[in-house]
C-alpha cells in the first residue's frame, strides 16, 4: 500500500515538475537515469564493469541526430533508432568482450571504446571535432509539436518510465536471476548447464540498446551529439553515478545521476570544479560510502528493521 | 621424553573464517617447547586453518594464540614470523620465477641458529647440485626439502609443517621423517598437520585429534597405537 | 614507396623510437605495479604529468635546471605516490581490484582538475637542455632527443636488471606469486608493496621530466598518452616487464611508419593491434606468470 503511495506521489512530483524546475535540467537528469541504469544492469547485475559505456551512448546520439537530420521520420523512431545502432554494435562489441570478466572485459571494453571514439572522429557525418549540430526535433509521431521543452518533457517522462519498468522486468525475471547468479559465481552456473556468455552477452546488448537509448534521448534535447558524448569522461561520470548512488540497488544508479547531473550543473560556472568534485566524490564514496547512497540507506532501515520497501534493494 | 613447563603455544578458542564461512569453531591446544605435536585428522577438519590462523594468514579469527605468552592474534604474518616461527605450507609454494639458490636464500636470517647458506646445501645435497634450476622444475621430494630447507635459514626453532608426506613415495617420506626427527633432536619444536597415520606416529610425541573445526581428543602415541581403532573412525579410513 | 624521401622516414622513425620510449618506461612501471599489487594504476598518466610540472615549477620557480629536476621532480612524485598508497590503495586491498583501479581513476580526476585550474588547459613550453644536434646525412639527430633515447634504455635495461637479477628483485619476483608465503618469511611485505607503487610512480615522474622538453607541460598530456600505455599493457601482458618494454618501443615504431605510409591510421593502428591481440591472445602476447596466494 505505502509502495503504491509512493509511486503516486512520485509520479505527482515527476509531472509537476516543469512547473519548478528548467525542464532542460530535469531531461538532462531523465537522460542520465536510463544511462545510469543501462550500466547498473551491467555492472550490479551481471557483474562486468564496461569502463567505455559512453561509446554506446554517444553513438545512440549521433545515430538519432543523423537519422532525424536525413529524414523526417517521428522524433521517438529516431530516438529508437539509436538504441537499435546502440543494441548493435554492443552485439558486436560484445560478441569479443564477453568471453573475459573482471579488469580484462573492463580493459577491451576501454580499448574498444576508444576505437569506437577514433572512428567517429573520422567519419564524416558526426561533424567530426564540431559535432553534429541543430539536430531537429521531428514531430511526435508525426503529428504532435514537441519544439517546446515544457512540452517534450513529457515524452522524455514517458521515455524514461518505459526504460525503467523494462530494466525493473529484466531484473525481476528468471533471466535477471541468473546474471546474478553468474555474478556471484559463474562456475557454478556453468557447471548447472548454463553458458554464461549467451547471458553476458544478452546482458550486454540490452544494456548497450538502453544506453543508446538514453543517448538518443539526449540529443533531442539539446538538438546536438558532440564527441564529448562518446569520451571517456562520459564513461568516468556514469561509473561515479552507479557508485554514488549504489552499486546493485534498484533505484540507486538513478539517484546517482540525479546527484551528480544537480551538481554539475551548479559547479558548471566553476571551471574545473566540477571535474575534481567528481573525482573526490568517488573517491569517498569507494573508500567510506562503498554502498553508495541508497544501499547505504537500505542498510540502515533495515538494521533499524523498519519495514524494508522492495524497490530501494532489488537485489 | 617429557616435556614440563610452560607450553611455546597456547591456542585458546580459537575461531576463523574464510570470507563468509566458519573454519574453527574453538580450537584448543598446546604445545610445549622441544616437542613434536601432530594435528591429525581428516580433510577438511580445520588443520591447515588451524596453522595459517597462527601464521596469521587466515586474518578473520578470534580467540588467544599465544606464543611464550605473547598473543600473536593482532600482529601481521611477518611480525608473527619474526617472533620465531617458521611455515611450511601444505602446497610448498616453491617459486616458479625463482632458482633454487634464490628460493633457498629468500628467507631472510632472522635471529642466530638458523643454518647458513653453505650448511643448508651439505644438509641437503640434492639442492647443492639443482642449485641453477628453476625453484619448479624439482621432483615432488626435492621440493619438500627445499621447502623445509629454506625455513631453517630463518633461525627460528618452532616450525609449522602442513603435511610434508603428501604425495611422496615411501623412500621419501622416510628420508623427511628421519630429517624432522633430527631437527626435533637439534631442540626445535615442531607442530605438525598430517593425515598419515604411520608417518605421524612415527615422529610425534603427542597427536591432537581435529574433527569440525575442533580438538576432539589428545593423545600420546602409545595411547594412539592403544586406541587406533577410535581415531581410525575419526580419520574416517 | 620510392617518393617518401629518407629524411622522411628517418625523421619519423626516430620520433616512433621517442614515443615508444615514453611508452616503455611508463608502461614498465605500470606492468611492475600491477605484477606485484594486481592493481591498474589509472593515475599513471596523471603521476607522469606531476614529473613534467614539477620540472617546470622547479624551473620557473626555483631556478633548478633540468638535470635537477631529473633529480628532484622524480622523488617529489613518488613521494606523492606512497602518500597515495598508504591512504587510497592500501584501504582497498582486499577487495575487488576493480575498486582500485576506480579510485586511482578519481586520484587523476582530481590531480588533472586542480592542476588544469591552476596553470590552466594550454601547454606551457620547457626548453630543451641540450640544444642542437648531428646531421648524420640520412636525417638529423637532435642531442636531447638521442640522450632519452640512451636514457630510457638505460632506465629499462637498469630496472629489468634490478629486478631479475638482485635479492631485491627477488623478493619482488616472490611476491607477484605469493605474497602471503613472503610475508611468512619475516619479511615485512605491506611495506614492499609502498615501495614498489612509489618506485613505479617514480618511474612515471621521472618519464615526465624528461617529457618535458619534447612534448609542451599540458594538464591533459598524461590521460593522452596513458590511453597508450594501457594499450601496451594490455597487449604486452599485464605483469611483464620485458613485454611492456618490448612492445612499448615496437607500438612507437608502428605508429611511425603507419603515419609515413598512412597517416589517417596513425591514431587508430595501436588499437587495431590491441583489439587483434585481445581476441588472438588475451594474456597478452608476453603472458604474465599465474598468481597463487
Amino acid at each position: 500500500m505505502t509502495r503504491t503511495l509512493l509511486l503516486l506521489a512520485l509520479a505527482v512530483v515527476a509531472c509537476a515538475a516543469p512547473l519548478f524546475v528548467y525542464p532542460v535540467l530535469l531531461m538532462t537528469v531523465l537522460c542520465f537515469v536510463v544511462f545510469a541504469c543501462s550500466f547498473n544492469l551491467l555492472l550490479g547485475y551481471a557483474g562486468l564493469l564496461c569502463f567505455g559505456h559512453a561509446m554506446f551512448f554517444g553513438g545512440g546520439a549521433y545515430i538519432t541526430g543523423y537519422v532525424l537530420k536525413s529524414s523526417s521520420v517521428p522524433v521517438e523512431v529516431g530516438i529508437l533508432a539509436g538504441a537499435a545502432a546502440a543494441a548493435a554494435l554492443g552485439y558486436v562489441v560484445g560478441l569479443v568482450a564477453v568471453r573475459r570478466s573482471g579488469i580484462q572485459f573492463a580493459m577491451i571494453t576501454f580499448a574498444i571504446a576508444q576505437f569506437v571514439y577514433f572512428l567517429l572522429l573520422q567519419a564524416s557525418f558526426t561533424g567530426g571535432e564540431d559535432g553534429m549540430q541543430r539536430i531537429p526535433r521531428n514531430a511526435l509521431l508525426g503529428m504532435i509539436d514537441v519544439s517546446k521543452s515544457s512540452v517534450f518533457y513529457y515524452v522524455i517522462l514517458a521515455l524514461t518510465v518505459a526504460s525503467i519498468a523494462l530494466f525493473y522486468r529484466i531484473v525481476h525475471s528468471p533471466f535477471g536471476e541468473i546474471l546474478r547468479a553468474i555474478r556471484d559465481n559463474e562456475a557454478r552456473v556453468e557447471s548447472l548447464g548454463f553458458k554464461p556468455e549467451r547471458f553476458k552477452l544478452i546482458a550486454f546488448v540490452l544494456s548497450a540498446a538502453m544506453a543508446g537509448l538514453a543517448g538518443g534521448m539526449k540529443a533531442t534535447v539539446f538538438q546536438f551529439a558532440t564527441l564529448t558524448d562518446v569520451s571517456w569522461p562520459v564513461s568516468g561520470e556514469v561509473i561515479l553515478m552507479t557508485l554514488l548512488g549504489g552499486l546493485g540497488t534498484l533505484t540507486g544508479p538513478m539517484v546517482g545521476a540525479g546527484i551528480v547531473i544537480v551538481l554539475n550543473d551548479y559547479l558548471a560556472g566553476f571551471g574545473e570544479w566540477s571535474l575534481i568534485a567528481q573525482g573526490a566524490i568517488m573517491l569517498l564514496v569507494i573508500i567510506f560510502l562503498r554502498r553508495g547512497v541508497v544501499g547505504e540507506l537500505g542498510a540502515y532501515l533495515n538494521r533499524h528493521q523498519i519495514a524494508r520497501k522492495t524497490w530501494i534493494s532489488g537485489a | 621424553m617429557s616435556h614440563d613447563g610452560a607450553p611455546l603455544l597456547a591456542v585458546d578458542n580459537l575461531q576463523a573464517w574464510y570470507a563468509e564461512s566458519k573454519a574453527l569453531h574453538g580450537m584448543s591446544f598446546e604445545v610445549r617447547q622441544g616437542e613434536l605435536l601432530t594435528l591429525i585428522g581428516r580433510n577438511g577438519a580445520g588443520k591447515t586453518t588451524t596453522l595459517r590462523s597462527v601464521m596469521g594468514i587466515v586474518r578473520r579469527r578470534t580467540g588467544s594464540i599465544r606464543l611464550a605468552g605473547e598473543e600473536l592474534t593482532g600482529l601481521r604474518t611477518y611480525q608473527i614470523a619474526r617472533k620465531g616461527i617458521a611455515y611450511c605450507p601444505e602446497e610448498r609454494a616453491i617459486f616458479a620465477s625463482l632458482s633454487v639458490r634464490e628460493n633457498l636464500a629468500l628467507p631472510p636470517v632472522l635471529r642466530t641458529g638458523g643454518l647458513s647458506d653453505d650448511e643448508l646445501m651439505s644438509a641437503f645435497p640434492n639442492l647443492r647440485a639443482r642449485a641453477g634450476s628453476g625453484g619448479t622444475k624439482l621432483s615432488g621430494g626435492e621440493q619438500q626439502m627445499l621447502a623445509i630447507a629454506r625455513i631453517l635459514r630463518t633461525g627460528s626453532r618452532f616450525l609449522l609443517l602442513d603435511e610434508p608426506s603428501e604425495g611422496l613415495a615411501p623412500v621419501i617420506v622416510k628420508e623427511i621423517g628421519q630429517l624432522i626427527l633430527r631437527l626435533k633432536a637439534r631442540g626445535f619444536t615442531i607442530l605438525l598437520v598430517e593425515q598419515n597415520l604411520r608417518f605421524a606416529r612415527s615422529v610425534a610425541d603427542r597427536h591432537v585429534v581435529v574433527e569440525n573445526g575442533r580438538v576432539v581428543d589428545t593423545l600420546t602415541t602409545a595411547e594412539l597405537d592403544a586406541g587406533m581403532a577410535r581415531v581410525k573412525s575419526y580419520l574416517g579410513v | 614507396m620510392s617518393n617518401i624521401s629518407t629524411q622522411l622516414l628517418f625523421g619519423q622513425l626516430l620520433i616512433g623510437l621517442i614515443n615508444g620510449s615514453f611508452y616503455a618506461m611508463l608502461s614498465m612501471g605500470l606492468a611492475i605495479i600491477f605484477g606485484l599489487m594486481n592493481v591498474v594504476n589509472f593515475a599513471h598518466g596523471a603521476q607522469y604529468m606531476l614529473g613534467a610540472f614539477a620540472a617546470w615549477i622547479l624551473l620557473n620557480h626555483f631556478g633548478i635546471s633540468y638535470w635537477g629536476a631529473l633529480l628532484i621532480a622524480p622523488v617529489v612524485v613518488a613521494l606523492f605516490g606512497l602518500v597515495m598508497e598508504r591512504l587510497v590503495l592500501k584501504p582497498l586491498q582486499n577487495l575487488d581490484h576493480l575498486y582500485s583501479l576506480l579510485a586511482t581513476y578519481s586520484v587523476t580526476l582530481i590531480v588533472e582538475g586542480l592542476v588544469r585550474h591552476q596553470y590552466g588547459s594550454t601547454g606551457m613550453p620547457y626548453e630543451s637542455p641540450l640544444p642542437g644536434g648531428i646531421n648524420l646525412g640520412f636525417m638529423f639527430l637532435p642531442w636531447y632527443r638521442l640522450l632519452v633515447l640512451v636514457f630510457s634504455l638505460v632506465t629499462c635495461i637498469g630496472t629489468w636488471l634490478l629486478i631479475e637479477h638482485t635479492k631485491l628483485g627477488a623478493y619482488l619476483r616472490a611476491a607477484n606469486e605469493n605474497p602471503n608465503m613472503v610475508e611468512s618469511f619475516g619479511i615485512n611485505v605491506p611495506r614492499m608493496i609502498t615501495l614498489t607503487y612509489a618506485f613505479g610512480v617514480g618511474l612515471a615522474g621521472l618519464s615526465g621530466v624528461m617529457a618535458a622538453p619534447i612534448y609542451q607541460v599540458s594538464p591533459s598530456m598524461g590521460s593522452s598518452i596513458m590511453i597508450v600505455i594501457f594499450a601496451v599493457v594490455v597487449i604486452g601482458g599485464m605483469g611483464s616487464i620485458i613485454g611492456a618494454v618490448a612492445t612499448g618501443y615496437l607500438l612507437g615504431l608502428l605508429e611511425a611508419i603507419t603515419k609515413v605510409f598512412y597517416p589517417q591510421g596513425a591514431s587508430m593502428v595501436i588499437f587495431v593491434v590491441m583489439i587483434v591481440a585481445l581476441i588472438a591472445r588475451p594474456n597478452g602476447i608476453f603472458s604474465a606468470r599465474e598468481k597463487t596466494s
